[in-house]
């Protein structure tokens, strides 16, 4: 049993996490703990399973045929294993939010993009909506920019606003955990430099973790670090040790760049 | 508020959500069961009305007064040469204005025009054609109430399913495919003749043979330009005794075919002629239904081969 | 140019033999553009022929009268020429038929694309293909022999003829066009936006009312155009099952006849060709087109507005 003090510092621990689809083993008993309020980032050369290994948090894969897996993926506090069976992943995804690698508003107002998860809720009051939506919008940096035009199509928006309209939405249900997959790999530097900022901010509020091919991102970002390589996550760190002076060498060459 | 309750409203909420999924799958079923049933309703209806009337007699017989005695011989003559009227004028036609349109047309306002206006003809109800084919073929043209009629008007009908049909098989080709043969030299045509056509020939057969289906079945059209119901007597045979061994004369013939006889069945009165209107109409849907079987068999087939 | 470059024999030769092969191939781009612009030859003379006979009609007929006069007699010796019963027949069997294939298309096509099993969609397309290959005359035998018998059963007083049963028919035929398009449609809705939702915690049904179908809505739309066109030029049901005679009522428990039902019946008798009951079946093949018309129209603006919002 952990103790009380553990049960703080973590926000979910991963146990011997084995992912396949069909045949593929992508994902190899994979080992890893979720700091609390932290930014963990997952980086590797294209093919690793990072996205894969993002992706079992909510349960995305439930949507396809074919994917299998197994191993535990623990909630806390509530200790709730969310990959089993017994957990309906609607469930999880409620709890757990995610942002995409492309930004995909749906093709509705700006206002019903961020309320979308609270009308899933069956949250109808406007007075509690328009509450909410205010504050994600303020929290993710957009408020000031879209205040005036919360009727528009969402679409009218610039690539950068509709990735920081896409974190609205996902935070406007105060998910435990916020899934980034990649999310500056489409935008521009500008736009890529303000999310990063308020993916940064944001870690007062929700445990994140990160998907990133852009290695400088991920030490910017984030608190701790996760290389994976072909399925295999084969160190886990934080940031600073795993880019100052990682243990292993394949780590270290991919850092500075010999390989990926 | 504690984790617990605030876990616990949202589990009553999903559940609540989850039972309109349910709801949804179990209506969803039930409306495809509604057009499976009644398509298994039609097909068991025709069955046990006319399967007692299909014999060879009735393939080999003409209409009569006397329903146990009439066939279908001039109606199945009739529709094939109708068929071979409406495939030779709306393949070549179609085949072309689709290639026109995916390789040769420019970017300009009359090519949107020509596009707008393919979009349009097949949204024109199928007895418009009909009255057209009466009021231009029929009687401006002087070509008569004739099998030459019928088969232009089907051909005008279906042109529009051929010309999409192949602009869709040619525009999946590759662009590497065109570039490949241009780079080798060869012109436009080459390239359209040698290698866009073959490679999409299995996409263009799929939309004829569909186009054509849909002809077989059409009876509005050639009601309107006034077919005559009851023909006891085959058009002139294409081949002839004496020189020069082929005759057009059957183009000119009056006729009948399969829709219009079993709706001339269908309007009489007396129930055996009913009998007869199933039976008909059962060959008419088994010859419609392989049509199409095809035509999806055959792009099932397609889906399977192509890599690109 | 070409005085400058290597005169030899050779040369000239190829210069020679390229004039010939562009010729040919001017020659075959003229063909085939003549084959393309046909379409457009097809739709003019449509419109010129179904006009010009309407005008010769309309010298006899007062447009006033065409559209108020509440009878459609043109063939009695007392002859009244008001294509109101017409129209009501078509509006009546059309709406019938549109309150079934609509909802059914709709939630087969929801079903299909957001709810079903691969292997369930890979028969039940084809199958609904299938069914929309069937001749309308078919459905019309069905109709009359096999749906009135039934609904007699449950509405002792329905007529032999009747615009319920044909509506009924006609919309259960029209399902198949409806639920393709409107499937096909919903498909072509990338599978980031469905996974935005999901990710929301978002059920099947959530995402698929409210943002698969609200992203889909072009091609819904024209989807249920091409259902309303269907519905009002279909002939064969409503001429066998409703009955031909015009009758100006709403109610689809009584038979009338449709603008189409009318031309086949002008159709069947032996009418010479420019007398005024000749001339009335293009007045009331003009209406049709009209109809029809302003339903594509309706689908143009709808599908340019809303192209590719996503």
């Amino acid at each position: 049993m952990q103790t009380g003090a553990e049960l703080n510092q973590y926000k979910s621990h991963v146990k011997a996490l084995n992912f396949y689809y069909g045949a593929f083993h992508a994902l190899k008993n994979i080992d890893m703990a979720l700091h609390a309020n932290k930014i963990t980032a997952l980086i590797g050369p294209s093919g690793c399973g990072k996205s894969t290994f993002l992706r079992c948090f909510n349960r995305m894969h439930d949507l396809y045929p074919g994917n299998r897996y197994d191993g535990e993926i623990i909630l806390h506090p509530d200790h709730v294993n969310i990959l089993s069976h017994k957990v309906d992943p609607i469930e999880v995804r409620m709890r757990i939010s995610m942002v995409f690698q492309k930004p995909n508003p749906f093709p509705k107002s700006i206002y019903e993009n961020v309320a979308y998860g609270l009308r899933v809720r069956g949250i109808r009051q406007r007075a509690v909506l328009d509450e909410k939506v205010e504050n994600a919008l303020r929290n993710s940096a957009l408020w000031d920019e879209v205040k005036d035009r919360m009727n528009d199509l969402a679409f009218n928006l610039s690539g950068g606003q509709q990735q920081r309209l896409c974190i609205a939405r996902a935070l406007a249900t105060d998910p435990e955990i916020l899934l980034f997959d990649e999310p500056t790999s489409a935008l521009d530097p500008i736009a890529t430099a303000s999310i990063e900022e308020l993916i940064a901010d944001l870690k007062d509020k929700v445990t994140i973790l990160i998907v990133t091919h852009n290695m400088q991102q991920a030490a910017r970002v984030s608190d701790f670090t996760a290389y994976m390589y072909l399925g295999e996550l084969i160190e886990f760190d934080e940031t600073d040790t795993i880019f100052i002076k990682p243990k292993h060498k394949q780590t270290e060459d991919y850092i500075t760049g010999r390989f990926g | 508020m504690d984790k617990t309750d605030e876990l616990n409203e949202l589990r009553r909420i999903i559940g609540l959500h989850k039972r309109w999924d349910f709801l949804f799958m179990i209506t969803g079923i039930i409306a495809l069961m509604i057009a499976i049933l009644t398509f298994i309703a039609l097909f068991a209806q025709m069955l046990i009305d006319g399967m007692p009337r299909l014999s060879w007699d009735f393939f080999t017989s003409f209409p009569s007064r006397r329903p146990e005695s009439a066939g279908i011989l001039s109606a199945w003559v009739g529709t094939t040469l109708v068929m071979l009227v409406t495939a030779a004028t709306a393949v070549p036609l179609g085949v072309g204005a689709g290639v026109y349109l995916e390789e040769y047309a420019p970017k300009n306002i009359f090519t949107e025009i020509l596009e707008i206006n393919v979009t349009n003809l097949a949204g024109v109800p199928s007895i418009i054609y009909g009255l057209l084919a009466l009021g231009l073929f029929v009687y401006q043209l002087g070509l008569g109430q004739s099998i030459l009629s019928a088969g232009l008007a089907l051909a005008l009908l279906i042109l529009p399913v051929v010309i999409v049909a192949t602009r869709e098989a040619i525009r999946s080709i590759p662009v590497a495919i065109r570039e490949g043969a241009y780079a080798l030299g060869a012109t436009k045509w080459q390239t359209v003749y040698d290698h866009l056509l073959p490679y999409s020939s299995a996409g263009i057969l799929t939309g004829i043979i569909i186009g054509l289906a849909r002809a077989i079945g059409e009876t509005a059209p050639i009601i309107t330009i006034g077919a005559l119901t009851f023909i006891a007597f085959l058009p002139p045979s294409p081949i002839t005794e004496g020189f020069p061994y082929i005759s057009f004369e059957w183009l000119t013939a009056p006729f009948t075919v399969m829709p219009i006889q079993m709706f001339n069945w269908v309007s009489r009165p007396e129930e055996a002629f009913q009998l007869n209107a199933a039976a008909a109409g059962l060959v008419l849907v088994v010859m419609t239904l392989t049509m199409n079987g095809l035509a999806i068999y055959l792009r099932y087939r397609m889906r399977k081969n192509i890599k690109w | 140019m070409s005085d400058k470059l290597d005169k030899n024999k050779n040369y000239a030769g190829r210069l020679g033999y390229s004039y010939r092969r562009n010729l040919r191939e001017r020659l075959i781009e003229s063909v085939l553009f003549l084959s393309a612009a046909l379409s457009v030859v097809i739709m003019l003379s449509i419109v010129v022929m179904l006009v010009k006979e309407s005008f010769v009609f309309f010298q006899h007929v007062s447009l006033w009268d065409f559209l108020t006069d509440t009878q459609w007699t043109p063939l009695f010796d007392d002859a009244h020429y008001g294509i109101l019963p017409l129209v009501a027949g078509t509006v009546v069997s059309s709406t019938v038929a549109l309150l079934v294939a609509l909802p059914l298309g709709t939630i087969i096509a929801i079903y299909l694309s957001e709810f079903a099993p691969f292997s369930v969609r890979e028969i039940a397309k084809p199958f609904l293909e299938l069914l929309g290959g069937i001749p309308t005359v078919v459905y019309g035998y069905f109709a009359l022999l096999f749906v009135t018998p039934l609904l007699q059963m449950i509405f002792p007083t329905l007529p032999g003829f009747s615009l319920l049963s044909a509506g009924l028919v006609m919309g259960i035929m029209i399902i198949p066009y409806v639920s393709s398009m409107t499937e096909d449609a919903m498909r072509a809705v990338p599978m980031h936006l469905r996974e935005g939702s999901y990710a929301m915690g978002a059920t099947r049904f959530q995402t698929a009312i409210r943002v698969v179908m609200p992203a889909a809505f072009s091609g819904i739309a024209a989807a249920y155009i091409l259902g309303i066109s269907r519905a009002v030029g279909e002939t064969m049901v409503v001429a066998i099952a409703a009955g031909m005679q015009p009758n100006l009522t709403w109610n689809p428990m009584e038979p009338a006849a449709t603008i189409t039902a009318y031309i086949v019946q002008v159709s069947l008798g032996d009418l010479p060709h420019g007398s005024i009951g000749y001339q009335t079946i293009f007045a009331a093949g003009l209406t049709l087109l009209l109809m029809t018309l302003v339903f594509n129209i309706i689908g143009h603006v709808l599908r340019k507005r809303y192209r590719e919002i996503y």
